[in-house]
């Protein structure tokens, strides 16, 4: 019962969770390669550790939760009393998603739970990240379907001219946000988690201090500390952010202008998802992006769709293979103006002039005056070094004991969800039941219109690891074009795309593109995550009809090569024979 | 034999590389490029398939081919495929662009044997296609739908883009002196749509960039130019017989207000003028740039300022409006449309003055470029066809009226004519300059050039007593010239 509850309310954050982290990932590793080396972009990079870590790869279970039993009930009621010689079992420094997921499962594992935050509860994405990003996408997905007049035509609609009231789009955003964190914040308070406001500094092994720096501050000592400071727009040198004209998503969330034409500096998922509202809200929009290709890090194939959807229409055009040196805001009567050099020859290429910069060059982790040197602890590039268990790793790559990162911080895999997710997994680990997260079964989703989403390998990583480990991959694929739900709604462009192993049935990875593709890819995630084949998964019924028969489709044009369980075969025949008599007599299906 | 090789219907490759050797070869080279340049058709990849979007060429032009390999691919109502080649070969030419549609069955690209057929094949290509060039799609298909123009007037474009009138080059500061182009990701777009080149555009976005609204106008423009008739004196413009064309937003303007003028009573009064004394006068006033024109607009305008009533209008049918300036307007002829930029204050100004601003005026209009109050504030029309040789004609009297649609339409004067023009009482038709015999006072018969003028009045306002004598005023003053350089 009361797991239950808890289990809603840690769950609400992955879902308000959505891309936003993550979309730094792709385009900041990819952006600037010049800065980072190749193999610290995030996505390869953690899943060539997911690749590493989980060994049973497929059934490597993930979430496996206790059944809940009494005395994890009882343990609900309150804050649970601390280990002895301790002011608490857990600390977590960062209340945004991944400490509030931590931290409310630790409650849940009758850990007495404090949260140190210098900021608003709630973090980067409650605040200035996928939740209020979400609010201005719901309205550019409105402004996008109003404007369209040959879609509204075609349903027998008539709109006059549509418009829209920035402010209040604004407001839409912000009060969104406003509500989003006082749940989070009740949330905590409801289960008794101490809420510690200052910034937290770890002093030494099992201990923290916290409040204003140099002012009043507090010593308390943990059992157990997670880091999970999260992240930071990203702004590499050279480009002068004024908060006007130059301008990161911090700031682009507050919609304070609507320019004519914004440059955007990184074409991947913030990018996106911003050259969405942009043009939607009647903006130009000229990509800047440092690889050959837009959109780094989707599928390829997945990419050249939604570039022909998302990109070619609309009033957008791209500058590719071209980094952007110097970004300089508007003044004195002057443009914004942006010096582009080639990318390989590192020859000047270009100046844009333009009325706005938005810089989505990815995300750069937030660990300074942590105090990791009391722990011996080195930052990699800023990012805190842990293992596939998400502990620290000090700069002789010992184990820090006790200590943790979770999130962005960490880098492993810039989503909220995921930050969460590794919160849970270590609150598992400290509560005494070993747990390794499989990264490759959380999903990713953009969400533009229509949307993208996506979990587990991209194709060409999959023929690389078909490569290295041998064996075969099979690539089915299913349109949109075909799903009568689509095409009531008149969007039947998108494409599911489903890489698996014919041998044994196993699924790698899924991509979609296409309408409400963020929620549908949940149902490919979790098979991941609990190791389904697509043998089994097949038989698995969906209501007709809905969007969720493109997945249903997907995985039954899965060409398997594995033993048919016949058993199954023949209820499966019986219960269609009765299904399609059935079907006869209703008017309506 | 050699008839035989002629004929077009030589079908295959072998027979004709066997003739080949022959020594007394005559075959024409086109049969033999027919032979051996294959057309790679866009194929039907579903049973509801009628056209297909090229989505991206995996081979380039030149690359070789072997049978089986995939070529192009192709995205149909269904799903994006792979094109294979069914020969070997060189992609010799790529007719429809990636991105382009083309009906299923049309050509998109050409196959050559062998190296040496690409150029030839090239050259197969751009004969194709040219004629399908706005649509993209080819023309090798009878049956392939043309794709809608974007706007209507606009079929011709392709081949005229480049004389298209838009100029002026574009004045942001950033573009080093019109070196770059700075427009818009939109107006970037719609340039290629509309086939507008954009270094001839005038952005009039900030900083000077071009936005959507100036590359719509500007071709607006293109097609307004394309319907205008050719220049006077050049070749006449080549007509489809039997068909009918629509008129352009100008000649519709024009249509409107020749009829609408049928609602105010003219009546006509002619004169013959001794232009002797003028011509005598032009001769020796020329080398210092005065002009014919400008001339007669100074008689005239002098003459007005003694007819004031000549000079007045009726605005609204109850009064008469006498007009404070004597506003000359000129009819010119240019690119077979017509312009009537005005010499403002012409009984004031001095004739050297009048001619240089009738030069200027002139210039300005050839480029385009006049301001609406250099040709719609006449108060006078002057109408000369003496250069053609006519002797007489009359004109009709532009009702003055502001029609609105054409107000749109920024980029083209043109449309201005006839309907924004000031109200005018009275329009002057002038004829050529022609020796002619006469019978003077004194019994005796001599030559003289004369020259027939032809006024059309209001006659709410103007009454014929009143015209005759405008029209002796005008006569003495041009036979008399003197006071035209006073």
């Amino acid at each position: 019962m009361h797991s239950a509850i808890s289990l809603t309310l840690s769950s609400a954050s992955p879902i308000t969770g959505g891309s936003y982290a993550g979309e730094a990932s792709s385009s900041s590793g990819v952006f600037f390669r010049s800065n980072f080396a190749p193999r610290q972009l995030r996505f390869c990079g953690l899943r060539r550790e997911a690749f590493s870590g989980c060994k049973s790869s497929g059934k490597a279970v993930l979430f496996k939760r206790l059944s809940a039993n009494s005395k994890i009930s009882a343990s609900l009621s309150g804050n649970g009393t601390p280990s002895k010689g301790f002011d608490y079992d857990l600390v977590i420094i960062g209340a945004g998603v991944g400490g509030h997921g931590a931290a409310l499962h630790a409650v849940e594992k009758g850990l007495k739970t404090a949260i140190i935050e210098g900021d608003v509860v709630g973090g980067t994405c409650v605040n200035r990240g996928c939740v209020p990003s979400k609010a201005l996408l719901a309205v550019s997905g409105r402004m996008r379907e109003l404007q369209n007049e040959h879609h509204m035509k075609s349903f027998g609609l008539q709109v006059a001219a549509a418009g829209y009231d920035r402010q209040g789009v604004a407001d839409h955003a912000e009060n969104l946000a406003t509500k989003i964190r006082n749940n989070l914040t009740n949330s905590l308070k409801s289960l008794g988690v101490d809420i510690l406001t200052g910034v937290g500094t770890v002093v030494g092994p099992q201990k923290v201090k916290y409040g204003k720096v140099g002012d009043s501050e507090t010593v308390i000592t943990a059992k157990d500390i997670i880091i999970a400071t999260g992240s930071v727009p990203f702004v590499p040198k050279g480009i002068e952010v004024d908060g006007k004209t130059v301008i990161t998503s911090d700031h682009a969330l507050k919609l304070e202008t609507v320019p004519e034409w914004i440059v955007i500096v990184g074409s991947g998922y913030i990018g996106l998802e911003f050259s969405d509202v942009y043009t939607a809200l009647g903006s130009e929009v000229t990509f800047v992006e440092a690889l050959d290709q837009l959109m780094p890090g989707f599928d390829p194939e997945i990419g050249k769709l939604a570039q022909r959807v998302l990109i070619n229409p609309r009033k957008i055009d791209y500058h590719t293979g071209v980094f952007a040196t110097k970004i300089t805001p508007a003044r004195d009567g002057k443009p914004v103006t942006i010096e582009l050099i080639d990318a390989k020859t590192k020859e000047p290429k270009d100046t844009l002039e333009v009325d706005a910069a938005l810089i989505a060059t990815g995300r750069a982790p937030y660990t300074q005056g942590l105090g990791l040197e009391n722990v011996n602890v080195e930052t990699q590039r800023g990012f805190i070094p842990v293992d596939e268990r998400m502990r620290v790793i000090d700069s002789k790559g010992e184990l820090v004991p006790h200590l943790y990162c979770i999130g962005d911080a960490n880098g492993k895999m810039m989503l909220a969800h995921a930050a969460s997710a590794q919160g849970i997994s270590v609150v598992e680990q400290v509560s005494g039941k070993d747990h390794v997260l499989n990264h490759l079964s959380i999903p990713a989703a953009c969400f533009t219109h229509p949307e993208i989403s996506m979990v587990g390998l991209t194709e060409p990583q999959a023929r690389e690891k078909a490569e290295k480990e041998g064996f075969e991959i099979g690539i089915a694929k299913t349109s949109f074009k075909a799903n009568t739900k689509a095409l009531a709604e008149n969007e039947g462009e998108g494409i599911a795309k489903l890489i698996y192993r014919p041998d044994n049935g196993e699924i790698l990875g899924v991509h979609i593109f296409g309408m409400h593709a963020a929620d549908l890819i949940h149902e490919a995630s979790n098979a991941i995550a609990l190791g389904t084949r697509i043998q089994d998964i097949k038989y698995a019924v969906h209501a007709h009809p809905t969007l969720s028969e493109v997945i249903d489709e997907l995985f039954k044009s899965a060409k398997t090569s594995c033993i048919v369980d016949y058993r199954l075969w023949i209820i499966l025949y019986a219960a269609e024979r009765h299904y399609s008599g059935a079907q006869a007599k209703l008017p309506l299906k | 034999m050699a008839q035989l090789l002629n004929s077009s219907f030589t079908p295959t490759t072998s027979s004709l590389r066997r003739l080949h050797h022959s020594p007394t070869q005559t075959t024409p080279k086109s049969t033999r490029i027919q032979a051996k340049i294959r057309e790679i058709f866009m194929p039907a990849l579903s049973s509801t398939m009628t056209e297909g979007k090229i989505v991206s060429w995996i081979k380039s032009e030149g690359d070789k081919l072997s049978k089986g390999e995939s070529v192009v691919v192709v995205e149909s109502d269904k799903a994006d495929m792979d094109v294979e080649t069914f020969y070997d070969g060189y992609l010799a030419a790529i007719m429809v662009e990636e991105g382009g549609v083309a009906a299923v069955g049309s050509a998109i690209a050409l196959l050559a044997e062998t190296p040496d057929e690409i150029a030839q094949a090239v050259s197969k290509a751009k004969d194709q296609s040219s004629p399908a060039a706005p649509s993209q799609s080819s023309s090798a298909a009878p049956s392939s739908p043309p794709v809608e123009p974007k706007i209507p007037d606009l079929v011709p474009v392709a081949s005229v883009t480049k004389t298209a009138p838009v100029q002026v080059s574009s004045t942001h500061p950033a573009s080093d002196g019109g070196k770059r182009v700075v427009a818009s990701p939109y107006a970037k777009k719609l340039a290629k749509e509309l086939n507008v080149d954009l270094s001839g555009v005038v952005g009039s976005g900030p900083m000077g960039r071009i936005v959507a609204k100036d590359v719509e106008a500007a071709a607006v423009a293109i097609a307004v130019a394309v319907a205008e008739p050719s220049k006077p004196g050049s070749a006449p413009p080549v007509v489809e017989l039997g068909s009918v064309v629509p008129f352009t937003t100008m000649q519709g303007a024009v249509s409107r207000n020749m009829v609408e003028s049928l609602g105010v009573p003219t009546f006509r009064v002619g004169y013959s003028i001794t232009t002797d004394a003028l011509d005598a006068l032009y001769k020796k006033i020329k080398p210092k740039g005065v002009t014919m024109t400008a001339l007669l607009a100074k008689a005239t305008a002098l003459a007005l300022a003694k007819h004031p009533v000549i000079n007045s209008s009726c605005r609204d049918g109850k009064s008469f409006t006498y007009n404070s300036n004597i506003n000359v307007a000129v009819a010119v002829a240019i690119d077979g449309g017509l312009i009537t930029p005005v010499l403002q204050n012409a009984d004031k100004v001095d004739i050297y003055s009048l001619s240089r601003k009738w030069k200027e005026l002139v210039d300005k209009a050839r480029a385009k470029q006049l301001q609406p109050q250099e040709y719609n504030t006449g108060t006078f029309t002057l109408s000369n066809l003496g250069m053609f040789g006519v002797d007489r004609f009359d004109a009709i009297l532009p009702p003055g009226t502001v029609s609105s649609n054409t107000q749109s339409c920024k980029m083209n004067i043109f449309l201005y004519q006839f309907v924004t023009m000031f109200v005018q009482g009275a329009i002057m038709a002038v004829g050529a300059s022609e020796p002619t015999v006469v019978a003077t006072k004194d019994g005796r018969i001599g030559m003289k050039t004369q020259m027939q003028v032809n006024v059309t009045a209001d006659h709410r306002v103007i009454y014929g007593a009143d015209l005759a004598q405008f029209l002796q005023t005008l006569a003495q003053i041009i036979e008399d010239p003197k006071d035209l350089t006073f």
